[in-house]
């Protein structure tokens, strides 16, 4: 059977509504979602770029310089997090044609352990030597009961006794 | 007792090596990871509307040099020696790509012009390539090998005496 031209006028028109409405509410909902998505990308984008060192300042993230290349380079990450790429990939990404100097803090391991053990080690040993530097002030000290000659005490106390008695 | 006097002096040495060591390296230089290495590849569309690859000059020698009009004085050094060494070179097999990074193209094509470049030239438009090699500033220049691998990079401009060294060398290079 041939479809009607003018056939079902009220339904025609209500599908017409209902698929009109169906469209918003995809419009809308997809908007949203790209909304979110964007959000996220930017967010991760900072993270990443804010442990990245703008090569061309100094002591600048790539997040907060504002100079070209660190812009460049933020378009970079963007694309990158927009790939699905993982921070370490994008990491990687950039130690490759940087070496670790393009990491804000040096990776924990190796020689870089110490930068990071030093200032620990540094603290229990100088804690070390303030005890023992202080132990032997204590033991060295006059107020000592040792540094008081017997017989001067004795006498002390006996005199105080007699200043009592009167 | 005398270990004691010689604590202080003995604790001090690491410190000076320390010392020693941070006052002679130069903060600013950034070893690159890149030399030895495969040279990133790249496509792009030169100044004079044609394109430029590092894959269609494959088994030649390349030096491919980063450069900007706003670069002065490095550039402006540099960019003579770049078209003499092209020119007495090409005929040897030399390659030369220049890479404009972060400029403005009217300022480039003066850039081109003033020192007559004849070699290919191309913009680098997000900078992409650029950070693919590693560059942090300009002048840069790479020389890359038959293979190539970048065999030596150079930051700052290339006097005459390394340039000739390293594309004597990059020609004799099998």
């Amino acid at each position: 059977m041939m479809w009607q031209h003018d056939g079902f006028p009220r339904v025609r028109q209500a599908g017409r509504w209902l698929a009109i409405g169906a469209a918003c509410l995809l419009w809308l909902g997809v908007g949203t979602a790209q909304a979110a998505g964007s959000v996220e990308v930017e967010d991760r984008t900072r993270e990443i770029a804010s442990e990245l060192r703008c090569v061309v300042c100094q002591n600048l993230s790539v997040a907060d310089s504002p100079s070209d290349l660190a812009k460049e380079m933020r378009n970079l990450v963007r694309e990158q997090v927009q790939q699905g790429k993982s921070r370490e990939e994008i990491q990687a990404y950039f130690v490759s044609r940087y070496g670790e100097y393009v990491l804000l803090s040096p990776p924990k391991r190796g020689f870089n352990l110490l930068v990071w053990g030093l200032p620990f080690l540094a603290i229990v040993a100088g804690g070390g030597v303030v005890y023992l530097v202080a132990r032997r002030w204590t033991e060295q000290s006059p107020v000592g009961r040792s540094a008081v000659d017997p017989a001067y005490a004795e006498r002390v106390q006996r005199e105080l006794r007699d200043r009592e008695k009167v | 007792m005398s270990w004691k006097k010689l604590l202080i002096p003995l604790a001090s040495v690491p410190v000076i090596l320390l010392l020693a060591y941070g006052f002679r390296t130069d903060p600013k230089a950034i070893p690159s990871p890149l030399v030895q290495k495969a040279a990133p590849e790249f496509r792009l569309k030169s100044f004079d509307g044609g394109e430029v690859s590092l894959a269609d000059l494959k088994g030649k020698p390349v030096v491919v040099n980063f450069w900007a009009s706003w670069c002065y004085p490095a550039c402006y050094e540099e960019a003579p020696l770049l078209e003499a060494t092209w020119k007495k070179y090409k005929d040897h097999g030399l390659m030369m790509v220049g890479v404009d990074i972060q400029d403005k193209e009217p300022n480039a094509r003066e850039f081109l012009q003033r020192f007559g470049f004849t070699f290919p030239n191309a913009p680098d438009p997000g900078s992409k390539v650029s950070i693919d090699y590693g560059v942090y500033g300009v002048p840069e220049t790479f020389f890359i090998d038959r293979h190539g691998r970048i065999a030596y990079k150079h930051v700052g401009a290339v006097t005459p005496a390394i340039m000739e060294a390293q594309v004597q060398s990059l020609l004799q290079g099998k």
